[in-house]
């Protein structure tokens, strides 16, 4: 099952918690992955831990013209790119009534306008492939709405909306673009909590804990491989039963 | 009939999985051949490949007919 063997495999924010670790997943599944991000070490130091099977493609998400570029610097790496994981994402996060046209805006332009760029970019070697998978990481937020995240939640909603449109028109194409939203995750931006924040959040998950960036790459895992063929413009939720959607 | 219109008519035939007697010059991507929206997409990107051109978005729209699409690719490689 899962069998990623001659696939290759575009991660961006590979150098975040749940972004290497989605890397490590399609990796040890047996595809090629591309591992972009704007911070270089952590990426050349997760292509070396990983071994063979890993290129590094550094890359600012604010920038559109290296984002338009990506795709292809993916496919000459790596022969072509089956499956993208647009996982990258920043937040800047503040309450409504204060929150500034340049908050809003490069919250909106990293998170929804390169994941955009990013599957025009690589739908061409799909459709002509025959197959592909597109799997945008977007968030319990975007579902639920959170204070202070105004356009955080919004990018995170406009993900799911944008890839419902794209999976209606590429599904007769053996292409699928799902969605997977994590709910609180322990990586070093959970870290971050004190301890009373963090029993606040506790009391609202009803599994009594934080998920794993392990468990939000098993379910990339599944939409990547051809076990999920037939999953398309869905939302895989994984917060332990925060929302139940 | 020249090299240009032989080389189309082979990629509509494979591409749309029509009878090549069909393939005329009024003949209508959509209304005659039975192409939906997104093969009319990868008929273009066909055409740039075979012959090695770019055919930007709004030139792209109006190639309907495979006469039209024998046309721009015939004035491109002039």
């Amino acid at each position: 099952m899962f069998d990623l063997t001659g696939k290759t495999a575009l991660v961006t924010g590979a150098s975040g918690g749940i972004g290497a670790e989605i890397a490590r997943a399609l990796h040890g599944a047996g595809a090629t992955v591309g591992l972009s991000g704007t911070r270089v070490e952590p990426l050349e130091a997760l292509a070396a831990e990983l071994g063979g099977r890993a290129h590094v493609l550094p890359c600012n998400l604010s920038d559109p013209e290296a984002v338009t570029a990506l795709p292809k610097q993916a496919a000459e790496a790596m022969g072509s790119v089956d499956i993208l994981v647009n996982n990258a994402g920043i937040t800047r996060d503040n309450l409504f009534m204060r929150m500034s046209d340049e908050e809003w805006a490069g919250v909106i332009e990293v998170n929804l306008t390169s994941t955009m760029r990013l599957c025009k970019g690589v739908l061409r070697g799909m459709m002509k492939a025959r197959w592909g998978r597109i799997i945008n990481i977007s968030s319990i937020v975007g579902a639920t709405g959170n204070p202070g995240q105004g356009n955080y939640a919004a990018a995170k909603a406009g993900m799911i909306g944008m890839g419902k449109s794209l999976a209606y028109e590429v599904a007769s194409r053996g292409i699928t673009v799902n969605a997977v939203a994590p709910g609180f995750i322990a990586t070093a931006m959970t870290d971050k909590l004190n301890d009373e924040q963090k029993g606040a959040i506790m009391g609202q998950i009803p599994a009594g804990r934080m998920g794993s960036p392990e468990e939000i790459a098993a379910a990339v895992l599944y939409l990547a491989s051809p076990e999920s063929g037939y999953v398309t413009g869905a939302t895989l939720h994984v917060n332990g039963g925060m929302a139940m959607l | 009939m020249s090299d240009i219109t032989a080389r189309v008519k082979a990629i509509v035939v494979e591409q749309l999985g029509v009878e090549e007697e069909k393939v005329n010059e009024q003949a209508s991507f959509i209304d005659d051949l039975g192409a939906d929206s997104l093969d009319t997409v990868e008929l273009v990107m066909r055409f740039e490949e075979e012959f090695g051109i770019e055919i930007p978005d709004d030139a792209a729209e109006k190639i309907q007919t495979f006469g039209d699409a024998v046309s721009f690719i015939e004035k491109a490689q002039a």
